[in-house]
Parts: structure tokens; sequence; C-alpha cells
């Protein structure tokens, strides 16, 4: 059978994958530039009798996302930056209760209402766990539709697997553009597993009473717990780590991008080649956990650095821990909803190689 | 010969951290009570606040959700549209519900979510040390209005009543008030607790029992006059009774569980 190649916004094939996924249950706030998404789940999510809710906040969202994720059901929300903002209470009681969901930001520029247009000034929010306490979440940065669906998709099974909430971190162009697509198969959610730590039904899995919360008021306790989930955290650094490099073995200079100013700097990377400059691109898929050890051994090489971020620079000083003075480390940013042309990026890194 | 009377079974046989003299542990049992002669114990499932009652999860056997702040009626919203076959039970304080989580209580209410809301109120923060709470009564002492709840001079604003509130929106079935202050209205509480957890099974709308309750350490009393404060200030102000009830009912026996 020839594969179906639909074209489709980013938004609607983010959805789209989720309900493939076996999505049970979406919570929802309008926010542009995500309303798409939203619009799609209402659209199909109640059709197929499961369950689409406009929630009257992000922070209801969350925490519906929270109720529906102790059931053991797939749940997820979407949101974009100030709304992911909003969410932060409940997504830092998702990981002290160690519940799997699923979160996309379609990220827009900032701070305060900031801007609608494309952004990555959320990448601090959303590698730093984002809300009070100590935790991570994992988070997973696609470049365009395809990814932001295959990715999507994955993000349900990742979060089940290690218990973490999984951010999707798109941003408003990947959301609102078109692009080929093919889609993933989908899950039927009545044949997934019920899960062993979620409430409902306990009679008939033959389990004693489960109780989720994440508060505990005895120090020794509370830490031992901290422990265990940061152990979790280890083995996701070992597991789970992604990124694609382009052209880095021979480079002097590797960009370092994510998402819609990784596929800027694969422009510029084809420019600079054409003009017979040693350039590749470092791109991380996961932002948490971060490639820290692949861009130290890039570095021993003798390598330099130019993280291009849409924003005053935030990833870059991921890239800085990451080379640990072993090689210079040069920034290029726009930020307010810009997206840097290839051109200007190609003209940055010729400007350092002094052509 | 049979037993008349013991602990319900849906309520551990252990101890509480309440204080002595307060409501909480009677309106527990009260649950516990309804749930065990609805036979409905491994149905059912709490979601239980913030605030003193968080501990609910100790002493209630069964499932129990605990989730942020105010946030209680929202994940009660995920538990029960998941498990629609379940009992579940959103338990709120005054702070939990009538505060910070205004916003979450009147959306579940409108939007008619099946579950049942037991919400009680003791005019005051408990948990964190007797602070003023949106019931607190109007001359009422707390840390945080050390002269009295004054709505004017201070604007510290006016005691909500939150059933009557809740009575305007179309997707409320069931809203009663009752309080565990004698023996008399403990049962007619539990009765409304009967009533709601009965609509809820079958799937009628949004039920909720307001319970009021003493709080004798943070209204700084003994117990036996946070009764008699209760019977003299809070009854008078917050009349008990059924305040709202369109349940459909008469065809309640025939019913199947709510789907």
């Amino acid at each position: 059978m020839a594969e179906e190649i639909r074209l489709m916004k980013g938004n609607e094939a983010i959805g789209e994958a989720a309900i493939r996924a076996g999505c049970r249950a979406y919570f929802g706030y309008p926010i542009t530039p995500q309303n798409e998404l939203t619009a799609y789940m209402a659209r199909h999510m109640i059709a197929k009798g499961r369950t689409f809710i406009q929630a009257e906040s992000e922070v209801a969202a969350i925490n519906m996302v929270y109720g529906a994720a102790s059931t053991g059901a797939r749940a997820m929300t979407s949101s974009s930056s100030p709304g992911i903002s909003l969410k932060q209470e409940g997504i830092s009681y998702l990981c002290g209760a160690d519940l799997p969901a699923v979160i996309v930001n379609v990220a827009r520029s900032g701070p305060g209402l900031g801007g609608i247009s494309p952004s990555q000034g959320d990448y601090f929010q959303s590698t730093r766990g984002g809300g009070h306490g100590d935790y991570y979440t994992i988070v997973l940065a696609p470049k365009g539709v395809q990814e932001a669906a295959d990715l999507t998709y994955e993000a349900f099974e990742i979060s089940e697997k290690w218990r973490v909430p999984v951010l999707v971190l798109a941003d408003g162009l990947i959301g609102q553009m078109m692009e080929g697509v093919v889609l993933p198969e989908p899950i039927d959610p009545a044949t997934l597993p019920p899960k062993p730590y979620a409430v409902g039904h306990a009679v008939e899995q033959g389990r004693p009473y489960n109780h989720i919360s994440s508060i505990n008021l005895v120090p020794d306790e509370l830490e031992a717990k901290n422990h265990s989930r940061f152990e979790r955290y280890e083995q996701i650094k070992k597991e789970l780590l992604r990124y694609e490099e382009i052209e880095v073995e021979d480079a002097d200079i590797v960009f370092v991008a994510y998402g819609t100013s990784a596929r800027v700097c694969h422009g510029a990377v084809q420019m600079a080649r054409a003009q017979g400059l040693k350039v590749g691109l470092f791109r991380p898929i996961t932002l948490w956990p971060f490639p820290y050890d692949r861009l130290h051994q890039l570095a021993e090489q003798g390598k330099r650095f130019l993280s291009v971020e849409m924003s005053m620079g935030q990833m870059v000083e991921d890239v800085r821990l990451a080379v640990n003075g072993k090689a210079p480390v040069y920034f290029y940013g726009r930020c307010g909803g810009n997206i840097p042309s290839q051109e200007e990026v190609f003209a940055e890194v010729a400007r350092l190689m002094g052509k | 010969m049979e037993r008349a009377y013991g602990h319900p079974r849906s309520l551990k046989s252990i101890q509480t951290k309440y204080c002595p003299g307060c409501g909480h542990g009677v309106i527990h049992r009260l649950i516990a009570e309804v749930i065990d002669e609805m036979g409905l114990q491994t149905k059912s499932i709490i979601t239980n606040p913030v605030g003193c009652s968080i501990w609910a999860d100790l002493y209630f056997d069964f499932d129990s959700v605990q989730p942020a702040h105010g946030r209680t009626p929202a994940a009660a919203t995920g538990v029960k549209r998941m498990l629609p076959d379940h009992l579940v039970i959103c338990y709120q304080g005054d702070g939990d519900l009538a505060a910070i989580g205004t916003a979450e209580i009147i959306h579940a209410a409108n939007r008619g979510e099946k579950f049942t809301v037991i919400f009680v109120n003791n005019a005051i923060y408990g948990m964190t040390g007797g602070q003023m709470a949106p019931t607190t009564l109007i001359g009422q002492h707390a840390t945080t209005a050390p002269e009295g709840r004054d709505p004017i001079n201070a604007g510290m604003g006016y005691p909500i009543k939150v059933c009557e509130l809740l009575a305007t929106l179309q997707g409320t079935k069931y809203l009663a008030r009752g309080a565990v202050n004698n023996a008399i209205n403990t049962r007619k509480t539990k009765n409304y607790i009967r009533k709601a957890f009965e609509a809820q099974m079958r799937g009628e709308g949004f039920t909720m029992v307001e319970i009021l309750s003493q709080c004798p350490t943070n209204w700084q009393m003994k117990p036996v006059e946070s009764v008699e404060w209760l019977e003299k200030n809070m009854i008078p102000f917050y009349p008990l009774g059924e305040i709202k009830n369109t349940l459909e009912t008469g065809t309640t026996a025939e019913q199947p569980a709510a789907r």
C-alpha cells in the first residue's frame, strides 16, 4: 500500500498524531498561535467519543490533565508561551506525583503578552523544570510538521515509560505552516494496558487502593523520593538523548540550533559549503536531556560553535556548559517574533571565519 | 445477633490528625457510611484539597487523587470524565473552593460535571492557622482580620454564600447545605450526601453538599463553645436545607448507573 502523505498545518498534524497515539483526553484554552490544534481536537475527539474540554483557563486545563492522567489515561494539553507559564504549577504537581502527560507549546515571543510570532524564548522555562521544586520535564523539539507529528505520537509512550511529563516545544512557525506529513498508525486506547499506579477499577485489577499525591511533610522521605526521581533522570539521559548532525565531521564552525532556527541554519550550511566554508549543524532534538557529552567531544576536536536562536541567547548557556571552555562559543539571535534569514546567519558565520 | 452500629468499611480504623471538635471527622464518617450503604467502596475516588483535609486520603479506604490548591474541581473533572461509572467526590474547604479555586468550581458546576462536591465551610483557613476565608462572617476575627472582618472600612469583602451563587447556573442539579453541630443536622446532612451521590451515579449533573463545620482551634474556642457559636452565628447567615433541587426524582430506582 502506498504511503499516504497529507498536507497539514503543524497544529493539526500534532492533534492528529495525538489522537493516533491513543490520547483519550484533551484539555485546552484558546491562545494564538495554537488555536487550530484546539479546534482540531474539538472536531475529532468528540466525534470519536473521547474527551475534549475547552477549559476555563490554562490552569484548569493542566489540572484536568492531572486528573485524567491519575486514571492512567493518555491525556494532553496544548498552549502557547503565556499559557504555558500558567500551566507550570500543574506541571510541577504532575512531576511531584510522577504522572505522565503530554504538553505542547507552540511558542510565541515574550516576555509578558509579547507577540504572536514564533520565538524560542521559552528554552529556559522548558529545560529547567519551569515551576517550583526540583524536577525536569522531557523536552522534544521538532523542526517541522513531520517531526512535530512523530514526536507528539512518541511523546505519550516516552512519558508513560518514564512517568515524566513530556513537553513538545514547537513554535508559531511550525504550528502555522503546512507541509506534507505521513501519519503514524492509530492506536486504540482500549488496547493500552492499565497502569498499576492509577486510580479506578482497583478490584478488577486486583491491586490495593492507590493515592496520587505530591505531598510529603517528612524531609527524609521527600528527599528520598526526589533522589529516586533523579536516578530515573540519569537513566533518561543515557537512553533518550537525540540529536542530528549535518556536515559536522570536517566543520570548523558548527551551528547549534533546534527547531525552526535549525532549519534556517541548514540553509546557511548549504550556502557556506557552496563557498567552500567548512560549516556544519548540530541540532538537539531532545532539549532535556541535552546532548552535553557529544558537544564536548566535538569541542575537543577543535571545533568552534555558533548557537543560533530566536531569543536573546538561552540554549547558548547549555552549549557553553557542554564545551566547558574547550572551544569558543558564539551567539547569534533574533527575537521579538523575528526569524533570522539564512543569509544573515550565513553572513555571521562567514564573518567569524574572516571571510 | 446483628451488629447495628459499627465502623464504616470505607473509613480506615485509625486516629485522624484533626483537632478535637473539628467537623471533618464526622463528615468523613457520613461519606463513608453512604458509600458503604450504596456498595460503592471499590468504585469511589476522592479528590482531596489543599487544607486540613489534604489528609483525607489517609483515612478513606479507597482510591484518591490530591491536586493543587483550588484545582480540585478541575482534577475531579479529569477523573470523572475518564471513569464515568465511578463515584467521584470532590472534597473542598472554603479557601480551596471559594477563594483560590473560584474559577474552577464555577465552571465545573456550569459544565454540569457529574461528580459531587463536599464543601466544608468552617469560615476560616484551618491548616495555615486561622486566616480570613471568603466565608468568614462580618466581624469574625482571623489572623488576617485582627479587628474582625470589615467589608467597608478595611475592604475585606463580604461572606460568600456558595450554594446560592451556584444555584443560578444551569449545570447544577442539587445544592444542599447541612451542618454537623447536632444529631438532627448530622442525619439531615447524611441524607443530602446520599441524594447527591445517587444523583451522580444516575449521571444527572453537578451536585454539591455544603456542610457548616466547627473549627475550635482557629476560632479559639472550646469544642462545645464552637458548636454554640456556629448555631448562633453561622446557621442564621447560611440557611440550612436544599438550596436547589432539580433532580429527576421518581425515576431513580429504574435508571441504570451512569456510564
